[in-house]
């Protein structure tokens, strides 16, 4: 492990990118800073949905884990007064992987559109459970008090900020330490073939149960940021199906290249929002799908590829 | 005393939809021993070969391997007792170059724990992958993705995969399949002495008899889910009923030897 982290150029780049995010933050609009906030803490989900797609899965269902991150910080804010950002991470994380353990199961069994659709169903009845629930806040959901780091109450929201592409930076390193690792090449090897990887002694369904409760844990932090960034959770922005939706476009956009791939496709998707909201507020939808279109046209890899290609020529021409 | 075989088949049948598949098969194999299986398409030999390592679980009959009860095991199970196998179409990762194929295969099957881990490109590691590949004769194809390699290159592949964990016996579904004639016995020549080398036990299905002739220490013919003949190569190929039901005359090795025998 220790070699990994000292040898991975992706590790390298990535700490040194969220670095300079992270001061660049400071001089930053606050709709600008608020646009990447929200993107970077997609991002995690998106990771590890990207984990999902790299082993031939696509789960339309993630706003599941999603949701219960987002509720569970809602929660022990409104029940216990926990406001320190670790611990509510900590707590969501654990929540969703815990569900993403028991579901594993039963998902573990399923590949293609039945893994993508049982997701979608089980993301549903949470949704249903949500919006009838009173307790819980009903459609309009409940606000989240002001997060806190470790003990520190900040002014402003660029604490946050900090806070979040440290997350997203850890979230990015323990990721791509794990694809360097065995268990994680078996991601590849298992849409590859998995007969062979159960002919080489592993079992695949545990293999994917596991990357199964990676993602949900990713998601579940995923969600928990965003009510954080938000200061709110509520049942159609946290776990309806567009939610779930909105993580597989930014996947897709991404592309599957780099653990780092999946913030700038959030990030990417923050902004193509809003500028497509303020340019048509009827019809931004139909920019944000024509972006889509012309990605998976021109770019079936991602933006990932196109900062790789562009990487390559300058690597060439200097 | 006499020794424990390496594997031991005792009254294995399987029926699908009560078409037998295998009927009351009998077969023992010795340690280091290599079989040569033929027989027509749908006599029965992929299904032997898929019930040995647990692809299909037999309807009944037991299945030994070295004195061990392996009867209906799990695949993955059967690679950790030390029975493995190829396929007929190579069983490969496409989208990997050929040293990352071996060094994925070799890191899942020292699995022990920790070693998942750690970086397959481990040091020792590296150098289990350098060996194979040298015994298989594939350095060459090292950085080459297994979707662009030929279909010999792959098989050797396929096949080098299967033996990483280094199993007693192994099983290998038409190794020569879709190979290219002037490929067909360099193929053989290295598969056959890599496996020597490592001491396993082979059985292999195949319906080139030149090839079954040159390397096999013994043939066992299937004709409809039953065993007709389990005999050295020189005998079982003129046997008549192997002859008639396997080989089909005009294929036969040597026409004056089966003619000679079908007229005794």
């Amino acid at each position: 492990m220790n070699q990994i982290l000292k040898n991975d150029a992706t590790i390298r780049w990535a700490v040194l990118g969220f670095f300079v995010l992270a001061v660049a933050g400071y001089f930053m609009e606050a709709w600008v800073q608020n646009n990447i906030m929200f993107g970077l803490a997609r991002g995690l989900a998106v990771l590890g949905l990207m984990v999902l797609w790299r082993t031939g899965l696509i789960s339309f269902g993630h706003a599941l884990y999603f949701g219960i991150g987002a509720y569970v910080v809602g929660l022990v804010d409104r029940n216990f007064g926990i406001s320190d950002i670790f611990l509510r991470l900590f707590l969501a994380v654990g929540a969703s992987a815990f569900v993403g353990f028991f579901l594993g199961f039963i998902l573990r069994k399923y590949r293609g559109i039945f893994f993508a659709m049982l997701n979608l169903a089980f993301s549903m009845v949470l949704y249903g459970i949500l919006v009838k629930v009173e307790s819980l806040g009903s459609t309009d959901g409940f606000s989240v008090s002001q997060t806190t780091i470790l003990g520190w109450t900040p002014e402003n929201k660029y604490a946050l900020f900090a806070a979040i592409v440290f997350v997203c930076a850890v979230g990015a390193i323990l990721v791509q330490c794990y694809l360097k690792t065995a268990l994680g090449t078996l991601t590849t090897a298992i849409r590859d073939n998995e007969l062979r990887v159960e002919y080489l002694g592993f079992s695949v369904a545990r293999a994917i149960h596991l990357k199964y409760i990676m993602s949900a844990g990713l998601a579940g932090a995923s969600g928990a940021l965003l009510a954080m960034a938000l200061g709110q959770v509520d049942p159609d922005s946290m776990v309806n199906w567009p939610v779930s939706g909105e993580l597989v476009f930014i996947t897709v956009m991404a592309g599957p290249g780099s653990v780092i791939a999946p913030f700038l496709g959030g990030v990417a998707f923050e902004f193509l929002r809003t500028y497509a909201f303020e340019l048509a507020p009827e019809a931004w939808q139909l920019i944000v799908g024509a972006t889509l279109l012309g990605i998976i046209f021109f770019l079936p890899m991602g933006l990932w590829s196109l900062l790789e290609r562009i990487w390559k020529r300058r690597g060439v021409s200097s | 005393m006499t020794a424990v075989p390496a594997l031991r088949v005792t009254d294995l049948c399987k029926s699908f939809s009560g078409i037998m598949a295998a009927n009351n098969l009998n077969v023992e194999a010795a340690d280091g021993e290599i079989i040569g299986i033929i027989g027509a398409n749908g006599a029965g030999k992929t299904v032997f070969v898929n019930m040995i390592t647990g692809y299909l679980k037999p309807t009944s009959g037991k299945i030994e391997f070295q004195g061990k009860d392996i009867t209906g095991i799990e695949p993955r199970n059967a690679t950790h007792v030390g029975v493995c196998r190829s396929f007929q179409v190579s069983q490969v990762f496409m989208s990997m170059t050929v040293e990352e194929n071996l060094l994925t295969a070799l890191s899942i099957c020292k699995q022990a724990g920790r070693a998942m881990l750690q970086s397959p490109r481990a040091p020792d590691l590296l150098i289990e992958c350098e060996k194979l590949m040298e015994l298989y004769n594939i350095t060459g194809h090292r950085d080459q993705v297994a979707s662009t390699l030929s279909q010999g290159v792959r098989k050797l592949l396929d096949i080098a995969m299967a033996v990483v964990s280094n199993p007693k016996i192994l099983l290998l579904d038409e190794p020569t399949s879709g190979v290219s004639v002037e490929e067909k016995f360099g193929i053989m020549d290295i598969v056959i002495q890599a496996l020597r080398e490592q001491g396993a036990t082979v059985l292999f299905v195949e319906h080139d008899m030149e090839i079954v002739e040159r390397y096999v220490d013994r043939v066992l013919a299937f004709y409809q889910g039953e065993i007709i003949c389990d005999a050295p190569p020189a005998e079982a190929l003129i046997n008549p009923q192997v002859i008639e039901y396997v080989i089909g005359g005009e294929h036969a090795p040597n026409m004056n030897a089966s003619e000679d025998a079908i007229h005794a």
